[in-house]
């Protein structure tokens, strides 16, 4: 009985706060209009009393698990305001209390917006094949692991799975980012949350609710949201201990002084409300900003270190680069064209290394021939033998391991190649070259654009490293205006470099793919994955760049700034408040509890709506 | 051990999850380093011996001070 009565007090807390508020005007009304001060001060007592109720209750449960909350010092105050008859600032200092927490769940709400609208984003029904075969529509959360289900035009997708059959195009925009629909058909991969746009698929669910990529999503902004850095640690702490000295020192103050009113204002004033709420705020806001726009942050640890990077390493393929390399230019040492492109094709074939794809792809229809045996030569190319031919496909160091002799115009066109960024492949056949190719990778539109305002927001140094050949390297970092490129780098020499640079003092961010950059990413003070949804990406970085989409990488570095500043704003307005109040109450005439109440609701909503500013920011 | 996440409906400032981080800590059969209260999205995570306490006990320790549960999930962890 008594919890019931204690929740449905809880629960009417609004329609108190205003049903206080009216009282409050009825009694300066007949107090100050009709000069009846019995009437004003019964008004103003059942105000306070009303008022009281919730918060005393709030106050209770957390001192029955010994926590001295800010609802046991208003609570104080309060009974101390009503035993000394101080009627109109019991009421007053009740009201804004209830009046000023309903306006900080209403601004909060807002902050957390972002991560409402993704979870919203989630699916909550889903079509499953029962036993008889029939499809049945069961809450998502019924679904298990194999269990075969339909999605229809217009629906979401339930769950991560594999389509069995059907065919239909899927926006995938609540996981990647790009709203351009994909087409599925059977054994293509389809995602929690995304909208299938037109088509019928059966699918089998591969992983359910919170396993799924997109559940994995929201579970990491919800914890980064709430991911403390070590400032708002401190404040957590500090907080801990500071409500109850602020008690303390409200009794201490009161043995001295035998003066009730300045012990109570002391307790009011001392609420550490907006040093509590400061910080988070700015945080949830930042990462909230970052989510809706396709950047993950994972924490305001991460916040703190990214808005002070000075230096920033890129992985060239696959970053700076699109990471699909094709056959630029090319130069035949034969008359036989057709048949070096037989053997090449039937060679490459075999391989499933990029350049060996473009070369593919590029030669496209011939007829091939086939492969006796194969040796591939690490870091060097492959050896085949084709209808009795040895035939070795690979750069400069495996035809010198071959004998090849390279006449002085091979030289002369290896040499121009490797001037136009081109990655070389040479082809011998029987120990002569028969055909060089030169491969290029496109650079990223708009990449030189997104490097130009990371070096306005402050980043010193740009970096590529690559495993390429230096002159492409070079001619990448030239055109691109990098500060240092270096080239021949094997994935162990570039998180050296990095291990390098940190010892120098930089602050290091490192920019890759997510899959073989995983040491780099995770040596680097800020490992920033281009993730087009993947595990991988997700789960081994700092920042993810949702779609692997670069333009976005201004738009975080900028945006932890932004955030940090925030941080330090809120910071020095909340301490900023609090010691003006505790000066003006030992020094000043005019302050009383009313105003230290007002002051401090006012200073609460000016660093939650300072924080809101960044839900709206923009590069 | 089971791992169980309970929606609340609003947490309404921090001292909230400091009340209610303490509370769950306290249950006998909660693992105490799990226990992870987050503000913003109103959950509370935490595992849990099946065999020392039930999801239901945990709900209501945490209704006693005054929440609302709208969801619990447990899963295997």
């Amino acid at each position: 009985m008594v919890r019931f009565v204690q929740r449905f007090i809880l629960s009417k807390k609004n329609h108190i706060t205003l049903i206080s508020a009216i009282l409050i005007v009825f009694g300066f009304i007949s107090g100050l209009g009709f000069q009846n001060e019995t009437v004003a001060i019964w008004f103003l007592a059942i105000a306070s009393m009303l008022g009281i109720a919730p918060i005393a209750i709030q106050a209770y449960q957390a001192l029955k698990i010994r926590v001295v909350s800010i609802d046991v010092l208003v609570t104080v105050a309060v009974i101390g305001a009503f035993l000394l008859q101080n009627f109109e600032e019991s009421a007053i200092v009740t009201f804004l209390f209830l009046f000023g927490a309903f306006l900080e769940q209403r601004t909060l709400n807002k902050t957390r917006s972002a991560i409402k609208e993704l979870t919203e984003m989630a699916p909550e029904s889903a079509l499953k094949q029962m036993e008889n075969g029939v499809f049945e529509e069961v809450l998502v959360d019924e679904v298990d692991v194999g269990d075969i289900l339909l999605v229809k035009t217009g629906a979401k997708v339930p769950v991560d799975g594999t389509v069995l059959s059907g065919e239909g195009h899927i926006n995938e925009a609540s996981i990647t980012g790009e709203s351009v629909p994909v087409g599925k058909k059977k054994d293509s991969g389809v995602y929690a949350g995304t909208i299938l746009e037109n088509g019928t698929l059966q699918i089998v669910a591969d992983r359910v609710g919170e396993d799924t990529t997109f559940g994995r999503i929201i579970e990491l902004v919800e914890e980064a949201q709430d991911s403390k850095s070590e400032a708002e640690r401190f404040i957590d702490r500090f907080s801990k201990y500071y409500t109850p000295a602020v008690l303390g020192l409200a009794i201490i103050t009161w043995l001295f002084s035998r003066d009730v009113e300045l012990a109570i204002t002391l307790l009011v004033l001392g609420c550490p409300g907006a040093l509590v709420i400061g910080v988070p705020v700015s945080n949830v806001a930042g990462i909230g900003n970052g989510a809706r726009h396709g950047v993950l942050l994972k924490g305001s640890e991460v916040i703190g270190d990214f808005s002070r990077v000075d230096t920033i390493v890129f992985d060239k393929t696959g970053t700076l680069t699109i990471g699909n390399p094709e056959v630029a230019d090319k130069e035949f040492y034969t008359d036989n064209v057709g048949g070096v492109l037989a053997y090449l094709a039937s060679v490459e074939k075999e391989s499933d290394h990029p350049l060996a794809n473009a070369i593919v792809e590029h030669i496209g229809d011939t007829t091939l021939c086939r492969v006796e045996r194969t040796d591939v030569v690490k870091g060097a190319g492959i050896v085949a033998y084709i209808e009795g031919h040895r035939v070795a496909v690979g750069n400069v160091t495996l035809m010198e391991r071959e004998n090849v002799h390279l006449a002085e115009k091979a030289r002369a066109d290896i040499a121009r190649f490797e001037k136009n960024g081109n990655s070389l492949v040479l082809i011998s056949v029987d120990g002569e070259l028969k055909a060089l190719m030169g491969i290029r990778d496109q650079i990223r539109p708009g990449v030189k654009e997104d490097l130009q305002k990371l070096k306005k927001l402050g980043v010193k140094n740009l970096v590529v490293l690559s495993g390429d050949n230096q002159g492409t390297v070079d001619l990448v970092a030239g055109e691109l205006g990098l500060t240092e490129a270096h080239g021949h780098m094997l994935p162990g020499d570039k998180s050296k470099y990095i291990e390098k640079l940190k010892t120098k003092g930089h602050i290091v961010a490192f920019v890759g793919d997510g899959v073989n950059d995983s040491p780099s990413l995770a040596l680097a003070q800020i490992g920033i994955a281009m993730g087009s949804g993947t595990d991988v990406a997700i789960e081994t970085s700092d920042v993810v760049l949702m779609n692997s989409d670069f333009s976005r990488l201004p738009h975080a570095l900028g945006l932890t700034k932004a955030t940090a500043a925030n941080m330090h704003q809120n910071i020095v307005i909340a301490v900023g408040v609090v010691l003006i109040l505790l000066a003006s109450v030992f020094l000043s005439e005019w302050m009383n509890m009313s105003i230290a109440m007002l002051v401090h609701e006012a200073s609460i909503l000016a660093v939650i709506l300072n924080g809101m500013r960044l839900l709206r920011y923009q590069l | 051990m089971k791992k169980a996440t309970i929606q609340l409906e609003t947490l309404a400032c921090p001292s909230c999850v400091q009340k209610i981080e303490k509370a769950t800590k306290s249950l006998a059969g909660v693992d105490k380093d799990s226990v992870k209260v987050l503000f913003n999205s109103s959950k509370v995570k935490f595992d849990f011996d099946t065999e020392k306490i039930s999801i239901g006990d945990v709900e209501k320790a945490i209704t006693a001070l005054g929440y609302v549960v709208l969801k619990s999930q447990v899963k295997d962890k």
